[in-house]
């Protein structure tokens, strides 16, 4: 029998307050109000007063609602029905079908023991050539995509989510705008990922409580999902939304501000969600793909920075383009030993001549005469930024190393490309290259 | 001991405040009993009849009512022989163990014995009976690893003791009694192979602290020859991310050249140290021909486990280091990352409602990073025999901003600063520890006014080099250029050092100081140049043959062959 609790007797921001007793910190309770029912999650318990954050916003909320604790913590029902499935960031469904019941699963569970974690060794394949060539995705990474608002990041999230070769997406949407939650909704449909997907989405408009707990219920079904064997790629946009309600909320509960307004523990917090990829020795794997929005295209501002110290690398996105520089995969020497053996020196040979374009463009730009070899480069930074860089282009791994081959043929002498000549042997094309 | 049970009256994150009626210890160890889980925690600050404790796990379902058990005794480590190669977390329990107990996953509330009960230890006794003892004095050894693991009177000890009776040589487990204390006034003691000591309490069972003259070969060059780590010394490495502090912690943790390596790994990414987990095992102690692991112990508190906990892993750390300080051995501790823990406090002041410093860190913050640092030193033993302990601690400013709290309390209290820097990392310059930024005060090891003369080549190329920006190539002097160039030659050929090259990760104090020798008389040769062009391709090439020179086998027949080369080339350009 629940006992039932009928005074609120502290209203502020979102935390209601209630006199009660036998309750268990980090517990459920539903309050009913004349606006309808929400769930609300004590985060504070002193004597018999017992605080709670209530997620659909405590507007509405009148002192002699009912309260009424549920005996358990933050829970989400697990199964393969999920898959499919849209949901908020309480858990209700989002789209038109039956809430799940049974099964429970713990959200925000205990942390994987170090001991019996392994190093990671398989390559993600996304078919976009400046990640599979340049900064490998491998199973079990965290990496995020540190962008500005107004990039196309999260087209490049989608775009990865529908070429990525995994088993299950989850996806976990924060603070979208509800066009970006329907883009990502039809993409799926149409491209019919969504069978294997489930998505946890709170849009701009939903309590900003609900948003806190998107990553941690799309983290625990990824979770269950990998201790089946699956292999899951997480996608979390936009991870500065979750840090931005982090803020709203500790600064309704009078925490002492750290840097610019955030926490302190904004770092553990961060940690706590990405330290969710793994990779289990008899199992699945998880990897996290996450959108960072760098307010101001500042790198150092806590969001980001935090960011880059937890997670392991980070791929820039700028004028639409994966940046070949600044974005780095720490995990991809672990693969990109194994996929081809020119694989390495593509990548270095190719990434040294694009760098050395960028400097012949800003030649150009003050005016400078141009060289034999600056022409060369300037025809070879087009072909590179055409076939290699666009966003659009969908090539397997394989093939994509061959258009590396075929740009640098198409742009310079065999001799005047300082690759082995064992490598140059084998891959450097035979007559006519047909690019453009 | 009291074993009393009081309740928890308030819980808000994992602060949990506990009123008692008895007499509590501040900074004694506690057990919130939650349904069948007891949660280890920690008094933090005592008000009347309220303790405030930090729960070390998730306190997730803990209520109000729930029983407490205080233990009277302050967070402490078990020290005893099996601690190497071993791996724990920062309350010192043995994680592959904990694994095979509780799977993949960290449940609350499981703690396990650090050191094992059952294995057998071979004694051997040094003291006879009748002698004089003070804590910390050597009573016997048993193998371990490499070591004689000395077997010490306990370390709180008050007073002089007589030693009653000591065990014959013998196979014992550590809980074996070896030896019985005798004190003036009757007092009896017994003595096992294992004792407990507070972490956060340092250890002074010594003689007298040295000052750290001997250099601690790190075998990356410049360190070693730029910005020297003394044994006994402090040193710390601020950088942003990606700058490569971790691998830089992970090649000294592997060539440092020192006994036993403890790695405190403290908030940072776990897979940082399932690499170095799943390595050491397998690689080869250049000193000793066994496994790295012999010589390493683990500690591992990682981003996501519990944020209380992180604390005491650096404290769990030292204390072990300073333990095997005590056996006359030289230690060194590796920290990654100071900030980590320095945040952790920063949570645990704002659930205290302290008055926040700056960046909302605590007031004390300064003097607890100093207490941590200080605890390093060279000691003479009261047995005449010398043990050292290093501390080097990385540090991750918010932003790469070194102006910020902990950077700053840092750089007051240690002996070396290698500041990574973002523009070094970015343009591939590795490891990328600012040559003009960085600093040392311990002794320089390779030669002073040669490396003095090669710091003014790399400041003035600096300047060079800005000038160049605004007039271009063609407004420098030629001699001006030469020195930019030479300034550039030394950073490819000697600062940079490649980590995943077996014999360029690690030159060795003789190569350093033969090389270095070397590039000084380059630097300080005058050459016939007449174009600038001539002199960017002379040094070029020069670079190339350093390239090549730098991975060849130490005194091998291709080293001499490459340093041949080498000489010539210089020889032939030298202005007459």
């Amino acid at each position: 029998m629940r006992k039932v609790y009928t005074r609120v007797q502290e209203i502020s921001g979102n935390v209601i307050m209630v006199s009660a007793s036998g309750v268990g910190f980090g517990e459920l309770a539903e309050v009913k109000s004349t606006f309808g029912k929400s769930l609300a999650q004590v985060i504070r318990i002193q004597n018999d007063k017992v605080y709670m954050q209530v997620f659909a916003g405590a507007r509405g909320v009148a002192t002699n609602d009912e309260v009424a604790f549920l005996g358990h913590a933050m829970r989400m029902s697990f199964s393969d029905d999920l898959l499919g499935r849209i949901f908020n960031g309480s858990g209700t469904p989002r789209d038109k079908g039956p809430e799940l019941e049974g099964n429970w699963v713990e959200i925000n569970g205990p942390s994987v023991n170090p001991a019996n974690r392994i190093i990671p060794r398989k390559m993600v394949r996304t078919g976009i050539p400046m990640i599979d060539i340049f900064n490998t995705l491998v199973e079990s990474q965290k990496i995020p995509i540190f962008s500005v608002a107004g990039e196309p990041y999260n087209e490049l999230l989608a775009r990865i989510a529908m070429q990525a070769e995994v088993d299950v997406i989850v996806f976990g949407g924060m603070g979208l705008k509800y066009d970006d939650y329907l883009y990502f909704r039809d993409t799926f449909e149409s491209e019919g990922a969504l069978t294997r997907a489930v998505m946890f989405v709170h849009t701009a408009a939903d309590p900003v409580v609900e948003c806190l707990m998107v990553p941690d219920l799309a983290l625990a079904a990824a979770e269950q999902f990998s201790l089946q064997g699956k292999n899951v790629l997480v996608l979390l946009t936009d991870m500065t939304n979750f840090s931005d309600a982090l803020k709203e909320i500790a600064i309704t509960m009078e925490q002492v501000p750290s840097n610019r307004g955030y926490p302190g523990d904004l770092y553990s917090q961060l940690a706590s969600r990405y330290e969710k990829a793994v990779d289990f020795e008899t199992a699945g794997s998880i990897t996290i793909l996450a959108v960072t929005t760098m307010p101001g295209d500042d790198v150092t501002h806590p969001v980001p920075d935090n960011t880059g110290y937890i997670t392991e690398g980070q791929f820039y996105l700028r004028g639409g383009r994966i940046e070949p520089f600044g974005s780095l995969s720490r995990l991809k020497q672990t693969v990109n030993g194994k996929t081809r053996d020119d694989h390495r020196t593509i990548m270095d040979t190719m990434i040294q001549y694009y760098a050395q374009c960028r400097e012949t463009k800003e030649k150009l730009a003050m005016g400078f005469q141009m060289s034999e070899w600056d022409t060369k480069l300037l025809k070879y930074g087009d072909l590179f930024e055409k076939y290699l860089m666009d966003l659009s282009v969908n090539t397997p791994l394989e093939k994509a190393l061959d258009q590396c081959w075929e740009i640098l043929a198409a742009c310079f002498d065999r001799q005047e490309v300082g690759i082995k000549s064992s490598l140059a042997d084998k891959y450097w094309p035979k007559g006519e290259v047909s690019l453009s | 001991m009291s074993e009393h049970k009081q309740r928890v009256i308030a819980i808000n994150g994992n602060m949990v405040t506990v009123q008692f009626d008895e007499q509590v210890v501040q900074n004694e160890v506690a057990f919130v009993c939650t349904g069948d889980k007891e949660l280890k925690s920690e008094i933090i600050r005592v008000r009347g009849n309220h303790a405030e404790m930090q729960v070390f796990e998730d306190t997730r379902g803990v209520k109000v009512g729930d029983p407490v058990k205080f233990t009277s005794k302050l967070l402490s480590v078990a020290l005893g022989p099996g601690l190497l190669s071993q791996i724990y977390d920062g309350l010192q329990n043995p994680l592959p163990e904990l694994a095979q107990k509780t799977g993949y996953f960290l449940q609350r509330g499981h703690y396990l014995r650090a050191l094992s009960y059952e294995r057998i230890w071979h004694f051997t006794p040094e003291a006879k009976v009748g002698d004089d003892v003070v804590a910390g004095m050597w009573l016997g050894h048993v193998p371990e690893g490499i070591f004689k693991h000395r077997i010490m009177a306990p370390f709180n000890l008050k007073g002089n003791w007589k030693l009653k009776s000591i065990a014959e040589t013998g196979d014992y487990t550590i809980d074996h009694k070896v030896a019985t204390l005798e004190s003036a006034s009757g007092e009896l003691l017994d003595v096992t192979m294992v004792q407990e000591w507070p972490v956060k309490m340092a250890m002074r069972c010594y003689e007298e602290r040295l000052r750290p003259s001997e250099p601690l070969v790190t075998k990356c060059r410049i360190v070693d020859t730029f910005f020297p780590v003394a044994r006994g010394g402090t040193y710390c490495i601020p950088g942003p991310f990606g700058a490569g502090k971790t691998v830089l912690q992970q090649v000294t943790s592997r060539y440092a050249d020192v006994d036993v390596v403890i790695i405190a790994a403290c908030g940072e990414r776990a897979g940082e140290v399932v690499e170095t987990l799943r390595e050491f095992p397998e690689l080869e102690d250049p000193r000793t021909g066994k496994s790295l692991m012999e010589r390493t112990i683990i500690i591992c508190n990682t981003s996501s486990m519990p944020v209380a906990a992180r604390e005491a892993s650096v404290y769990t750390g030292i204390t072990l280091a300073e333990y095997y300080r005590q056996m006359g051995l030289n230690v060194l501790l590796l920290a990654d990352s100071t900030s980590r823990w320095a945040q952790a406090l920063r949570e645990m002041s704002g659930r205290l409602e302290e008055i926040p410093g700056e960046e909302a860190f605590p007031a004390y913050l300064e003097s607890l990073i100093a207490s941590f640092y200080e605890r390093a030193g060279v000691v003479r033993l009261y047995n005449g025999q010398v043990g050292s302990l290093t501390v080097g601690g990385t540090v991750s400013p918010a932003g790469g901003n070194f102006e910020e709290p902990v950077t700053q309390a840092t750089l007051k209290v240690v002996g070396a600063f290698h500041g990574l820097s973002r523009e070094r990392a970015d343009s591939r310059r590795f490891p990328s520890v600012h040559p003009l930024e960085s600093w040392s005060k311990y002794p320089n090891f390779v030669g002073k006014s040669e490396v003095d003369y090669a710091r003014s080549i790399l400041k003035k190329g600096n300047e060079v080099g800005q000038m160049m920006t605004v007039v271009g190539e063609e407004g420098t002097s030629i001699a001006d250029f030469t020195t930019y160039i030479k300034a550039e030659f030394l950073d490819a050929v000697y600062l940079q050092q490649n980590a995943f090259d077996e014999v360029d990760a690690a030159t060795p104090l003789e190569r350093q100081r033969y090389v270095f020798a070397l590039i000084h008389d380059i630097l300080r040769t005058q050459f016939k140049f007449e174009r600038r062009d001539e002199v960017r391709r002379f040094f070029q090439e020069l670079t190339q043959l350093f390239r090549d020179w730098n991975p060849s086998v130490w005194e091998s027949s291709e080293f001499m062959k490459m340093e041949q080369q080498i000489r010539q080339k210089v020889g032939e350009q030298k202005k007459a």
